[in-house]
């Protein structure tokens, strides 16, 4: 267990280093940052010494050294349309997103998981061929589609909910719907098939002999390992999720990380944007290792493997 | 039917496979075979089909409603944006970006991953270790954030959405390729192949590939809407094809500002992406159950 652990972790470093000499790279296709910072009628001298004092006329696996140890004090340098420090940015809106990834997942429980159990309880019935239908939609209406329809709906036509921005409750409505719909619609298929594997299952048929009510069957011996291969996809999901966080954030006006990566992308502000990628891959990673450590924890064939 | 017994010993087997083949077209899904031909025609042969232009603007008929509602006229039948462009028209210039896009990035992406697919799974050992582990890193993370940041650094253009959404694509054609290698590789006729003396890279191309080939034209089909989807979002995004070059995702975000007055402007692209992902989502479904049923746990 502990060489799984150790190796796995290893993975995941490298896999940041990676990441961070990809978007370093990037960095340097923007174009040369001093053009910038120099007012028009700059010397060839000041120039110079401007660039010296960036350190931009270093090598570059010197700059990339010192991009790393920045990044390592989470100093991120200055956004180009603000000119303030990247950090102070993006402070005040982790938890507005927070926030409302928190719903959305709440609205993805609430919606895939009851309805997967039911389709693959109730096969072949009304609510199996309604469960297809939401998993369809799910995949193939664009979100940021949904939102704009959505407003459309309940704020310009029947004036019930807010439109953007944050608030009360009534804000959270639309935003966590759009967010967690999709997400939904996966986890739904999945846990229906993956139920219709258990059901299946000679445990099940022995539970069955026994007597059991059949509540204690779905519930409590097929659906909670109905649920392991889901919880293998949880790293695929909050891809999924952020994905989705980016549009729906924008669509819906709210302030955090979402739509500041869209006005990352109108500014081609790149500091600000290649902080945010590098924070959302760090928790991501972390997030995957995390899922894989507790994987190999419930099921010992993974960590032999 | 006066042919004697021995002449017809091949022929119930056939006969099976012929009434198989008309059994699987008649459950052919029409609807949308339909609308992937509409809108293959259109986005092909867009500028014989309109007079109209798709960036001219043309002030004086702004926000026209489409037809059916007041004020509208057959001029133009889906109504105009805010700038009084043809919204049919922009619809099918649209199209055809949509369309390049999907081909080129499966192309492109589907290419690599299949041969990633087809070396990792034969090889195996630590080539499969580092491609496996790679394709796993890839799906588990939100790549968009990665397309949009080559977008920037680079400039939006059509190239580098290509470019960026094959990266992504890649890992799942990767996965499942090798998967179907795993198993075909334990066959008699591969191992045949070896002792005949064939080259590692004849028995991939010759004897693997060909094998895997249903199941790439399915996978294939499964991820045009994907693929359309990513590409929307990346222009609704601003990171996506540049205006003034009409793209569905860009149309729906230029009309946000007018939901309250004109919902066409953005309803109307979004429901054609709708059609369009459905379309090939429920096409590719039949091809899976027709040509591939075991695919069926994989996607």
């Amino acid at each position: 267990m502990q060489r799984y652990i150790v190796m796995r972790a290893g993975q995941s470093i490298i896999a940041l280093i990676i990441l961070s000499m990809i978007i370093f790279a990037l960095g340097r296709f923007t174009g040369d940052p001093i053009i910038l910072l120099l007012p028009q009628e700059a010397s060839q001298e000041t120039e110079d010494a401007i660039r010296a004092h960036y350190g931009l006329d270093q090598p570059w696996p010197i700059q990339y050294w010192k991009f790393i140890s920045n990044a390592a004090r989470f100093e991120f340098g200055v956004s180009i349309k603000s000119k303030r420090p990247v950090m102070d940015l993006i402070g005040p809106k982790v938890m507005n997103s927070l926030r409302l990834g928190l719903a959305g997942m709440a609205i993805t429980l609430i919606i895939g998981i009851p309805l997967g159990v039911l389709a693959a309880v109730k096969r072949d019935t009304f609510f199996d061929g309604g469960a297809k239908l939401i998993a369809i939609l799910g995949q193939s209406l664009p979100q940021f589609w949904v939102g704009i329809m959505l407003i459309q709906f309940f704020t310009v036509q029947l004036d019930l909910l807010p439109a953007a921005g944050t608030g009360g409750f009534t804000h959270y409505i639309m935003p966590a719907f759009t967010l967690g719909w999709w997400v939904a619609a996966a986890v739904m298929r999945l846990l229906r098939s993956s139920m219709l594997d258990a059901l299946d299952g000679e445990y099940i048929k022995m539970a069955r002999i026994k007597g059991l009510p059949e509540y204690k069957i779905v519930w409590k011996h097929t659906f909670k390992n109905a649920l392991i291969p889901v919880l293998t996809f949880a790293g695929t999901y909050l891809a999924t999720f952020i994905t989705g966080a980016i549009l729906v954030e924008t669509v819906f006006a709210w302030p955090g990380l979402g739509r500041l990566v869209y006005d990352s992308i109108i500014w081609r502000d790149f500091p600000v944007l290649q902080t945010l990628v590098m924070m959302i891959a760090a928790v991501v990673i972390t997030v995957n290792l995390a899922v894989d450590i507790a994987y190999a924890y419930i099921d010992p064939r993974i960590r032999y493997n | 039917m006066a042919t004697t017994s021995t002449a017809l010993a091949g022929r119930p087997a056939f006969r099976q496979r012929g009434k198989q083949a008309a059994e699987a077209l008649r459950r052919a899904p029409l609807i949308p075979l339909a609308i992937i031909v509409i809108v293959v025609f259109t986005a092909t042969f867009a500028p014989l089909l309109t007079p109209h232009s798709t960036t001219q603007p043309s002030l004086a008929d702004r926000l026209t409603p489409p037809v059916w509602q007041e004020g509208g006229s057959w001029e133009n039948p889906l109504g105009t944006d805010a700038l009084g462009r043809d919204l049919a028209t922009r619809l099918m210039y649209g199209g055809r970006v949509s369309m390049l896009v999907a081909v080129f990035t499966l192309a492109i992406g589907g290419g690599i991953g299949t041969a990633i697919g087809l070396v990792s799974g034969y090889f195996g050992g630590r080539v499969d270790a580092i491609c496996m582990r790679s394709a796993d890193s890839t799906l588990a993370f939100p790549i968009i954030l990665f397309a949009i940041l080559l977008v920037v650094a680079v400039g939006p253009n059509l190239a580098n959405v290509v470019v960026a959404i094959a990266l992504v694509l890649w890992a799942r054609y990767a996965r499942v390729i090798r998967g179907e290698v795993l198993a075909l590789k334990e066959r008699d006729f591969i191992a045949r192949a070896r002792v005949a003396g064939c080259s590692h890279l004849r028995i991939l191309l010759f004897h693997l590939f060909p094998n895997t080939v249903n199941t790439l034209l399915v996978l294939l089909t499964l991820q045009v809407g994907w693929v359309i989807i990513v590409e929307a979002s990346l222009s609704f995004l601003g990171a996506g094809i540049p205006p003034p070059t009409p793209a569905w995702g860009s149309m729906v975000s230029d009309g946000r500002e007018y939901v309250d007055t004109a919902w066409w402007v953005s309803a109307i692209p979004g429901l054609a992406i709708m059609l369009t992902v459905v379309a090939f989502n429920l096409f590719g479904d039949w091809l899976r159950d027709t040509l591939d049923p075991k695919l069926r746990q994989v996607s």
